[in-house]
């Protein structure tokens, strides 16, 4: 048999194909990083929870009803101004007497209904929330020049945020609206 | 100085693409591993509210997700249209969680379990009647880590 030249494969297709499946894999992939607000739950008992003697101007109270409407302190409210109202309530620059006595005394009720939905209530927890940070932001720059982020040490972290605890109670919510199957 | 003269100019040198799939495919190689398939098929329709207070979830190996929605379109005749939680990729009620939180605790060290978070996918628009229920029922098992999923939203306060 006469010796033949083996056959070469062409290879200048491969970058077109390895091309093809790089368009595809940079197509279809998302990096996402989960996201979340993070809470904790309290822990259940079976009893129901023994009656707290708080002081009235302590507690902030926040309603959402099934229309996802708000009441902040007994008066029709709106989500935009919540931060504002529940910053100045916990920080009572002015002294009022109708607001918290102290940061570390304050206490956020917050009531839904069964029928409020998601959105509203996380859009208030968020708004609530982000109270919170607004003020450990300041308090960090007060007391440590620094702007308050999750990478500063836990002894500063702890020292804010004994400060000014972010304490929310939610309260089992009412049954209206709620969705039938 | 003739010697390097005479070599400038004279041939015009062409860049090599001899490399260029080995270079494609290095890249190929990185998108189809941090590719991440989506393992579970969504059988209701979650659509994350948005928020700014958002926070990482650090270890994904400690996290279990719950899905929380209407059923899709065509689940809707057999599971109408009221919301349902799905655990892995089967509809569920809040009695399965307790068994599904207990086998995702099984995987995950002891001394680690304490840190093991519910992830909450809930759609927006549903109501809070079944997300109470989901809470309470995690409370009750003692599984106190939550996390609400949400997308971000640009904080214009800030």
């Amino acid at each position: 048999m006469p010796k033949r030249a083996a056959p070469e494969i062409n290879a200048s297709s491969m970058a077109d194909i390895a091309f093809l499946l790089l368009v595809f894999f940079l197509v279809t992939t998302t990096i996402d990083v989960e996201r979340g607000i993070t809470v904790r739950l309290p822990e259940w008992s079976e009893e129901p929870p023994e009656e707290l003697e708080l002081k009235q101007r302590n507690v902030f109270n926040v309603l959402v009803n099934a229309q996802n409407q708000l009441l902040v302190e007994n008066k029709p409210a709106q989500v935009e101004g919540l931060r504002e109202m529940a910053k100045d309530f916990i920080m009572n620059p002015t002294g009022n007497p109708e607001l918290s006595e102290a940061p570390n005394a304050a206490i956020i009720s917050l009531k839904n209904d069964r029928g409020t939905s998601y959105g509203t209530y996380i859009e208030v927890y968020n708004e609530l929330k982000a109270a919170y940070r607004e003020l450990w932001d300041e308090e960090a720059m007060v007391t440590l020049g620094k702007h308050y982020s999750d990478d500063l040490p836990k002894s500063d972290k702890d020292l804010i945020k004994k400060k000014i605890p972010f304490v929310i109670s939610e309260a089992e919510p009412t049954s209206f609206g709620e969705e039938s199957n | 100085m003739s010697k390097f003269q005479k070599k400038r100019g004279k041939s015009n040198p062409q860049i090599s693409t001899a490399s260029m799939p080995d270079i494609v495919f290095i890249l190929l190689f990185f998108f189809m591993v941090i590719t991440k398939m989506r393992e579970t098929e969504l059988m209701v329709s979650v659509q994350v509210p948005k928020a700014t207070e958002l926070e990482k979830l650090q270890q994904k190996s400690l996290v279990h997700f719950i899905y929380i929605g209407r059923p899709q379109p065509h689940y809707q005749a057999i599971y109408g249209t009221a919301p349902r939680m799905q655990l892995d990729d089967k509809f569920a009620t809040i009695i399965d969680l307790p068994i599904f939180v207990e086998n995702h605790k099984q995987t995950v060290p002891l001394n680690l379990r304490n840190r093991v978070t519910s992830s909450l996918r809930v759609d927006g628009k549903i109501t809070m009647g079944i997300v109470q229920d989901v809470k309470t029922q995690l409370r009750k098992i003692g599984q106190l880590k939550l996390n609400y999923a949400a997308g971000r939203k640009v904080d214009k306060n800030k």
